[in-house]
């Protein structure tokens, strides 16, 4: 693999940009491989990225029915941050920031992460109050987050309405939280596992598993039948599909989750606002867009497309907050499919079947997981049995009833 | 935009709605374990293609009902009363046709 630097760049600039190699080689598919982890989005590329380079298994194949990143890893609004509530998701998150600061430079390749901070609004007092404890827990977990003011909010979002139809009654922030480049990440990955030797196939779905007694021995694509050792499913929304061919069923609900982006502005906004009450997120991309958010379509969903009303409700939150925004025109609007579970944890490590893994359960806010998700997946499939960090994660905690419950407990979207 | 044929009011937008879930199977009892338990209260077929589901006209008459809806498409097969048995829907694998496999 050629490197990315800045003499690189000069020299390739000085020759009119011509003659870059290609970033990765889409391959076709063997008879068999090692590993086959199914789905080419940041989790399946960041596995196998780990698997190759932590555990030295290089025969390794990514199937992916669409192309790369074509799923939810490229349909996110890139927010990347680690204030969570309960321990485990703090160790694992914290874990998947602290990778994503160094990322870029790990991949050899800018995933241009912005830790422009992430302010969390309140609109009423009970909700400031719930917000201090959560501010508290996070600190208690050794992960930065500070309680604001309106006052300090209003200098710091200056074109944030205060007084509101739910007026901001304060807010925390954690300054480390920001965004990055989710092209860049599944691009980033992908073209690192390939320069180890993972093989990534495009246009190749698979249709179902090969089992003998409790045991994956393959997996059927629409390319052919191919033979692993060991399979890992990454799919997100279609998490219950892959599973219901494997035998098994998940406690996940499919749904489609919208963004839009607005027309191209100057610099107005330099932190991305979120307020879980009224359901509504913002930032602004490098390009002057602002990228906008809410909550996910209320019902279950494969279509990949967002319903109109839920659409309505985001924006007339934020105009509520953005007063300035209501003129701007919209460029564009879509959805992807998540796959959410009750307790909006993801679902990680061993399956009923032997040899099968599952990375799951990643809902509306798994992009900020791909580091993390990889590495703890990668050691999962590599030991036959699950990585510390991702211990409580497993499906087997719906038998025990040892739910880890972010949703209830820090009320948040992403 | 879902337009979901209430069968007591007739057919009206989905804002006038509550969702409540795919239908779930019977409540198992007591002593048949943990594993059957999860099974119940956490899993789901999350089809891809028609699920059984129901909602509530929550904002119109309030009653429940039950709605046989292809996922992929979002066309409406069916509807039928809460606890009656689903009518038979022939989709001729409509949500295949869409690409939706
Ligand atoms: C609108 C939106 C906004 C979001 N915002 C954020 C955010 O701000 N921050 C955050 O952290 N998260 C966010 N998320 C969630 C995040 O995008 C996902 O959790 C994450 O990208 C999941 O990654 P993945 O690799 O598991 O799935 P994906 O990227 O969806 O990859 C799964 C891949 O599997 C492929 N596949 C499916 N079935 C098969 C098959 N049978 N055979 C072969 N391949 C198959 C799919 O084509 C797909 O490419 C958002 C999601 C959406 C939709
Ligand atoms: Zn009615």
């Amino acid at each position: 693999m050629r490197g990315y630097s800045f003499p690189a760049l000069v020299g390739r600039a000085l020759r009119g940009h011509r003659g870059w190699p290609k970033a990765w080689r889409s391959a076709e598919p063997e008879r068999s491989y090692d590993v086959i982890v199914i789905g080419a989005g940041g989790h399946g590329l960041a596995t196998a990225y780990y698997l190759a380079k932590n555990h030295g298994i290089t025969n390794v194949a990514v199937l992916e029915k669409g192309w790369l990143g074509g799923g939810n890893t490229g349909r996110n609004t890139q927010v990347t941050r680690s204030n969570y509530f309960w321990p485990q998701s703090a160790a694992f998150f914290e874990r998947s920031l602290k990778l994503y600061e160094n990322l870029s430079r790990e991949l050899n390749f800018n995933v241009m992460l912005s830790q422009r901070g992430i302010l969390t609004l309140a609109h009423s007092h009970h909700e400031m109050e719930a917000l201090r404890r959560w501010t508290n827990a996070i600190r208690i977990n050794g992960i930065d987050s500070e309680v604001m003011t309106p006052s300090e909010i209003g200098k710091l979002v200056p074109l944030l309405n205060l007084d509101a139809r739910f007026p901001v009654h304060g807010g925390f922030i954690q300054r480390r939280g920001g965004i990055s480049r989710h092209d860049a990440v599944a691009w980033g990955y992908a073209r690192a596992a390939n320069a180890l030797g993972v093989s990534i196939v495009q246009q190749c779905e698979v249709t179902g598993f090969d089992i003998a007694d409790g045991r994956v021995a393959g997996v059927t694509t629409s390319r052919g039948s191919i033979a692993a050792e060991k399979v890992c499913i990454c799919v997100a929304g279609h998490t219950s599909v892959l599973a219901a061919k494997a035998g098994f069923r998940v406690p996940i609900t499919s749904m489609a989750l919208q963004a839009m982006v607005s027309e191209p502005i100057k610099p107005c906004l330099d932190t991305v606002v979120l307020s879980p009450a009224i359901h509504a997120y913002v930032s602004q991309s490098d390009r002057g867009e602002l990228v906008l958010g809410g909550g996910a379509d209320g019902y279950n969903s494969y279509a990949q497309r967002g319903g109109i009303p839920l659409l309505e409700e985001n924006l007339a939150a934020l105009i509520e907050l953005f007063p300035a925004f209501s003129r701007l025109r919209l460029m564009r609007q879509w959805a992807g499919i998540v796959d959410i579970t009750p307790d909006t944890t993801p679902i990680m490590g061993l399956t009923p079947v032997k040899n099968l893994y599952l990375s799951g359960g990643w809902g509306t806010g798994g992009y900020k997981a791909i580091p993390a998700g990889g590495e703890t997946m990668a050691h999962t499939v590599a030991h036959d049995a699950p990585h510390p960090l991702i211990a409580d994660f497993g499906l087997d905690r719906f038998e025990s009833g040892a739910l880890i419950d972010e949703g209830a407990a820090s009320g948040v979207a992403h | 935009m879902l337009r979901i044929p209430c069968p007591y009011c007739g057919e009206r937008d989905e804002a006038e709605f509550r969702y409540g879930g795919e239908v779930p199977g019977s409540i198992p009892q007591t002593d048949v374990g943990d594993q059957a338990w999860a099974d119940y209260l956490f899993a789901r077929d999350n089809p891809k293609g028609l699920v059984h589901e129901r909602w509530c006209h929550s904002h119109g008459c309030g009653q429940w009902f039950n709605v046989v809806r292809d996922t992929v498409t979002h066309r409406i097969h069916a509807v039928y009363g809460a606890g009656e048995a689903p009518p038979v829907v022939d989709c001729s694998n409509e949500s295949q046709a869409d690409g939706g496999r």
